[in-house]
């Protein structure tokens, strides 16, 4: 069974938002760069309440910023 | 590598050093003859009792003293908050150094239980101390450089 992994679009958002910095984005929701570096690369999956601010720092819905992929799970297929 | 990665290895070191340097310099003093004299027992009593102190002020200088040739050499500040992955990676490490240790001390009281002279419960236990320490700051390091 493969480990389930949080996906975002952090780096793209932040790119649409006039290139916010991993600096910028890591001091408005209160946390250090290296912990934005790590949930970009998917090698850390934040907590909800992070993730909650991160979705409001780009004014959008969680599942707009966070997904969730889970290869164990089977596909619907037609 | 990361201000977190840099004290994690700068801790790994000041641990083997000063654990070694302290032991070089208690070994000279052990009582020798009767392994299970009073004197031993003293002799065990002050080398912890001073460890102690001394592993935490030799702890905080160095670490002081990081801190400003980090700041010196890369410009880059010691980050002013401690977040949820740091946290997180604090704690993964305090429980392996806690799992480490408590091994540490069940050995300690085998030796203790089969007759071994009483010094050698004493050398396990620093043993085991000086082993959590360093799984505790080796983790850490770990941790932060895949990421989590």
């Amino acid at each position: 069974m493969s480990k389930p992994r949080i996906r975002n679009t952090i780096r793209k958002l932040r790119f649409d938002h006039d290139e916010m910095t991993q600096q910028a984005l890591a001091d408005k929701v209160g946390v250090t760069r290296q912990t934005i570096v790590a949930i970009e690369n998917a090698k850390y999956s934040p907590s909800l309440e992070l993730a909650f601010r991160i979705a409001r720092v780009f004014n959008l819905p969680l599942e707009s910023v966070f997904t969730f992929e889970d290869d164990s799970q089977p596909t619907d297929k037609p | 590598m990361s201000f977190q990665e840099k004290r994690a290895i700068v801790s790994l070191i000041s641990t083997i050093l000063i654990t070694v340097l302290y032991c070089a310099y208690m070994v000279e003093r052990f009582p020798l003859g009767d392994p299970y004299s009073a004197e031993v027992f003293r002799f065990w009593g002050a080398f912890f009792l001073i460890l102690i102190p001394v592993t935490i002020v030799a702890k905080i200088v160095i670490h002081i003293l990081f801190s400003i040739l980090n700041t010196l050499a890369t410009q880059e500040d010691e980050p002013a908050i401690t977040d949820e992955r740091d946290r997180l990676i604090e704690l993964r490490a305090s429980t392996l150094a806690l799992y480490s240790f408590s091994l540490g001390f069940f050995l300690a009281m085998i030796a203790l239980a089969t007759g071994l002279p009483p010094s050698m419960l004493f050398v396990i236990l620093i043993c085991s101390g000086v082993a959590a320490e360093i799984l505790s700051d080796f983790s850490q390091f770990s941790m932060y450089r895949r990421g989590f």
